[in-house]
């Protein structure tokens, strides 16, 4: 029909329905979100995906037990799956019931009881119809060549079953070695399933034990940890603690069904408000309302069902121009902004604001702006003996260079003014960031009339005369201080930013040499601890300061121990503070430890703490006004738009030109009139005598 | 005939293991096991002992081409060259390092590829020939003079100027199709209309630039001079004897690609959405899985070798001078 509509309307156009819509004809107007993705998900497995870009699909369609609230700032844990936020008992190693505050070092260990609620259904799966395993799998092409499909209520062995699943070879969960610290026996069960594996034995997870997740009865999981861990509520509004029905792993796990992409890692079977209906990473995933999904409720607003779009539609767009393009003309309800289209979208204030441009403003779009919980930084590699270590000397050399690297800047020139300069480890919205003069970092900045103002450069010349590098050159020898960034980043894209850091360090008379690599070489120098400077970043995992401060804790660096913490920075009095704060509630003798450690960091300087970026997103008039919730998976079940006001917008804004068809013809006729004239001219021609 | 294609088919099984070995060093040249692991782990809390599970679930645990633990026959066998490469010789591609089948993925993307590179090939073909026959019929006329000025003007863009370009002016100015996308079967016609008029356009210069060159050639000779003089029209003597000498030449040029063009264009499936095979080998080169590099090298490798073997078939079938030994 749309082929015989677009052949009829492009041979009348201008007077029919637009003819470059590039959705179905059956969604017009109905409630779908028009969304895209620019890389296709690696994995769908919720014990194995971490990527934002893979978050994005499965945190519609898996439910953990816990969610963000979603308006409340700042973020604050909710129920999502159970009755209650679950119940914490803290046992001393006498197995002997300890007080909430009883000190760390007391706790042998930590006892979460999770109580289910019992409306939470499965999406309709054949996986849940016991005939459908009888059917082979070689005579089906896909999950819809199941004739039958069922539902059933998740149980606790569900949620019990995922937790195994982090230990399974198989799976490759990138939290096992994290989780396997503190779930009591994963570890073990881990390295019997491995050692299971390499002789070839068959895996059933079904049939192992595992004494730190236990299903106490259909409605009740325990999860027993090691020791205390208070940022483990936290993990628990992750997919990686979503259940998973047994049956459903049997089901994928029979022999044919891999070769068809038939497996928990391609098609997911969730309880959430939105179900993958179709999974075609290559153009198009399509996720539809579950229609067994709990009674669930937009907050403050009892009559609002939740979710409140029937499907939504997202389109793998690579390129940034026809995004923006289909954006524009009303086929994607919303956007980022690329650097290419900032200048068209958005224009900056007198006072500094960021405004829709008019040609945005003319076509009703609304702009949202929302810090992210992320950190951009330039570390110090604190083994280099130049710049590293806890010498006067380097650390003198290592703030110098914090206050010539002009982030305020580089906001400017390289992200439209998209961020704000980081004075701490800690962005704002975590517990333990601190606004204003109080969060003035006074190694590089200092606050004069109400606003935060950079060091003179003045300042970074007698710390770098203090270190023994006068206007960069050795104070004994001469020799000119040369550093090394070692960076991914090549080509013309990246030339740019790159001779803007060896600007900022000639500002010292420092010689910068830009050591661009691969992935797989800067991988190695960082684990090796090769790297001299590097640029590095950090997206939050949950909103808890221990989630950054832990970038900094000396047995988790990087060199050697292969943790996170990138520049291998080790200060004892650092990482005293670090045990005491991580298992602390938010308090105000938290606030104090945090302060503590937030001053030594910033007089060590490991990091020249860059920046904290702002995403600019802009939405189409018919969608409504939501606040941004960053740190939540599951957001897109509150999203809502007005389908009647988008066709109107969409039938405005496109409309085909009939002129460049006219001037073809005209163009074709003159040719074939040339044409004709020459052929006469040759034909009449008369040979030379 | 039988005796050539047996012959060719030995000479083939040479350079498809070379082909294989060559990537397979290249590939591991720059690319460890363990880095394959951390990508694939993604960037975050990635433990050694994650990197030494996933080679082991992935089978990288293998040394690359001795393996000195091994016993007899298996010193050989269990090497990560045997496992990985060989079984390609029996057009299994087995599984990506994610876990999807790589046949399945193949079979699935080349379609696409084929319902855009297809018609594009074809109306290229018909455009480009025209093209080249009408400014030879009107050869040492302005028209001729004009259109190769334009034909060189046509030629000296950038291919991604004609696809940014295509995008702007007829989708997102005058509105006549969908600035990109795809659907399977009659109702993705929409969605072909601009990949392939830009995929014809930018391909006139060039191409009939070219082929004027061929014909050109071919107008000079004496049969052509024999065949004007006994009276026939300029149009027989342009199509029936021009275009069918010319046709060896540019056999050479045609024949080769046809069975590559599933294989898809990068460019061209990035900006339009098609969800083809063009970008399938890069996106494993970026995710450093080796399973797709391989099975795609080889599969390209195999195809570039059919190309040939069809190109000096249809020599045979076109020129009776032509005998395949």
């Amino acid at each position: 029909m749309r082929v015989l509509h677009f052949v009829i309307a492009f041979a009348l156009m201008g007077c029919q329905e637009p003819i470059n819509n590039p959705h179905p004809e059956d969604l017009v107007g109905t409630r779908t979100l028009f969304s895209s993705f620019s890389e296709r998900p690696k994995h769908l497995d919720p014990a194995r995906a971490y990527s934002s870009n893979e978050i994005e699909f499965i945190g519609q369609i898996y439910e953990p037990p816990l969610q963000y609230s979603f308006l409340k700032r700042p973020y604050e844990l909710e129920p999502l799956t159970l009755t209650a936020m679950p119940r914490l008992t803290l046992l001393d190693a006498q197995g002997r019931v300890l007080p909430s505050d009883a000190p760390a070092t007391k706790v042998a260990q930590s006892v979460y009881e999770l109580h289910l609620r019992d409306d939470i259904r499965y999406q309709p799966h054949p996986a849940f119809v016991p005939a459908m395993h009888q059917i082979d799998p070689r005579i089906v092409a896909g999950l819809d060549d199941f004739p039958e499909r069922a539902s059933r209520v998740v149980t606790a062995a569900d949620y019990v079953h995922q937790i195994k699943r982090l230990a399974d070879p198989r799976v490759s969960s990138p939290i096992f070695g994290l989780m396997r610290e503190y779930i009591v026996g994963l570890g073990d069960l881990g390295d019997r399933l491995m050692a299971r594996q390499k002789i070839g034995q068959p895996i059933n997870l079904e049939a192992e034990s595992l004494d730190g997740a236990v299903a106490v009865d259909a409605r009740t999981v325990r999860i027993t940890l090691r020791g205390r861990y208070p940022q483990f509520n936290y993990w628990l509004a992750m997919p990686f603690f979503a259940p998973i029905p047994p049956e459903v792993e049997r089901f994928y796990a029979r022999p044919g069904m891999i070769e068809k992409n038939l497996s928990l890692d391609w098609q997911p079977v969730g309880s959430g408000p939105f179900f993958l209906a179709e999974n075609d990473p290559n153009r198009v995933m399509r996720l539809l309302r579950n229609p067994h999904y709990h009674a669930d409720f937009y907050p403050g607003s009892p009559d609002l069902r939740l979710p409140l779009i029937d499907q939504a539609v997202y389109s793998l767009e690579k390129e940034d121009i026809p995004y923006w393009g289909k954006f524009l003309q009303g086929y994607y309800d919303s956007s980022g902004i690329a650097s290419d289209t900032f200048d068209q979208a958005i224009r900056i204030a007198p006072d500094g604001t960021p405004e829709l441009s008019a040609e945005m403003r003319e076509r009703n779009l609304q702009l949202v702006t929302a810090l992210r919980p992320s950190l951009w930084y330039v570390g110090f590699n604190q083994l280099d003996p130049v710049l590293g270590g806890s010498t006067v000397a380097a650390r003198k050399l290592r703030q110098a260079l914090s206050i010539a690297l002009d982030w305020e800047e580089f906001i400017s020139i390289f992200l439209n003014g998209r961020g704000i300069p980081a004075q701490d480890p800690i962005p704002p919205g975590i517990f333990g960031h601190r606004e204003g003069e109080a969060g003035v970092n006074p190694v590089t900045h200092v606050w004069q009339s109400n606003h935060l103002q950079r060091r003179p450069l003045a300042d970074a010349k007698k710390l770098l005369l203090e270190a023994g590098w006068p206007e960069g050159r050795h104070a004994q020898t001469g020799v000119p201080l040369v550093l090394y960034l070692d960076t991914m980043a090549g080509g013309a894209d990246a030339k740019a930013r790159l001779d803007w850091y060896r600007k900022q360090f000639a500002k010292l008379g420092v010689q910068l040499v830009v050591r661009a690599t691969d992935y797989n070489r800067f991988q190695d120098k960082m684990l090796k601890g090769s790297a001299q400077i590097f640029e590095w970043g950090w997206n939050a995992d949950y909103p808890d300061p221990e989630n950054f401060l832990f970038l900094l804790y000396g047995p988790n660096r990087k060199a050697g121990l292969n943790g996170e913490n990138a520049a291998n920075y080790k200060n004892p009095e650092f990482d005293q503070l670090f045990v005491r704060m991580k298992d602390m509630e938010n308090s105000p003798a938290r606030q104090a430890v945090i302060d503590q450690m937030l001053a030594l960091v910033q007089e060590d300087a490991p990091w020249a703490f860059a920046y904290i970026g702002k995403t600019y997103a802009l939405r189409h008039g018919w969608m409504a006004s939501r606040t941004p919730n960053l740190m939540a998976n599951n957001t897109l079940k509150y999203t809502d738009l007005n389908p009647a006001s988008r066709v109107a917008y969409q039938h405005t804004w496109n409309r085909p030109a009939l002129w460049p068809l006219v001037v073809v013809l005209l163009g074709a006729m003159l040719i074939g009139v040339l044409a004709l004239r020459a052929w006469q001219r040759r034909d009449q021609a008369k040979g030379r005598a | 005939m039988i005796r050539y294609l047996i012959r060719r088919l030995f000479y083939a099984l040479p350079i498809l293991l070379g082909v294989n070995l060559l990537t397979f060093a290249l590939f591991f040249g720059v690319s460890s096991p363990d880095d394959m692991a951390r990508i694939h782990l993604g960037g975050k809390r990635v433990t050694a002992e994650a990197v030494e599970r996933w080679k082991v679930q992935h089978g990288y645990d293998l040394p690359h081409f001795y393996n000195a633990a091994g016993e007899g026959v298996e010193q050989v066998t269990q090497t990560l060259f045997v496992q990985k490469s060989l079984h390609l010789f029996t057009l299994d591609f087995g599984t990506a390092d994610d876990g999807r089948d790589i046949g399945r993925e193949i079979g699935k993307r080349m379609w696409p590829s084929l319902v855009v590179a297809l018609p594009t090939f074809l109306l290229g073909l018909v455009v480009y020939l025209a093209t080249a026959l009408f400014l030879v019929f009107f050869r040492n006329t302005a028209l001729d003079t004009v259109g190769v000025v334009m034909l060189v003007a046509l030629m000296s863009i950038s291919g991604l100027f004609y696809v940014i370009g295509g995008q702007v002016l007829l989708a997102k100015w005058w509105q006549w199709a969908p600035i990109s996308g795809y659907a399977p079967g009659l109702s993705g016609l929409q969605f072909l209309f601009l990949p392939v008029l830009i995929g014809v356009v930018s391909g006139i210069g060039d191409a009939s630039r070219f082929y004027r060159a061929l014909f050109l050639e071919e107008a000079g000779r004496d049969y052509v001079r024999t065949a004007h003089a006994k009276g026939l029209s300029p149009f027989r003597v342009l199509f029936r004897h021009i275009l069918g000498n010319a046709a060896i030449p540019i056999l050479t040029g045609v024949v080769v690609v046809i069975p590559r063009l599933f294989l898809g264009s990068l460019i061209l499936e990035s900006f339009f959405g098609i969800p083809g095979l063009g970008s399938y080998t890069i996106d494993a080169i970026q995710a450093q899985d080796f399973a797709i590099v391989r099975g795609m090298v080889f599969l390209g490798s195999l195809l570039y070798i059919v190309g040939l073997t069809l190109t000096d078939l249809s020599y045979a079938w076109v020129d009776p001078r032509v005998r395949l030994q």
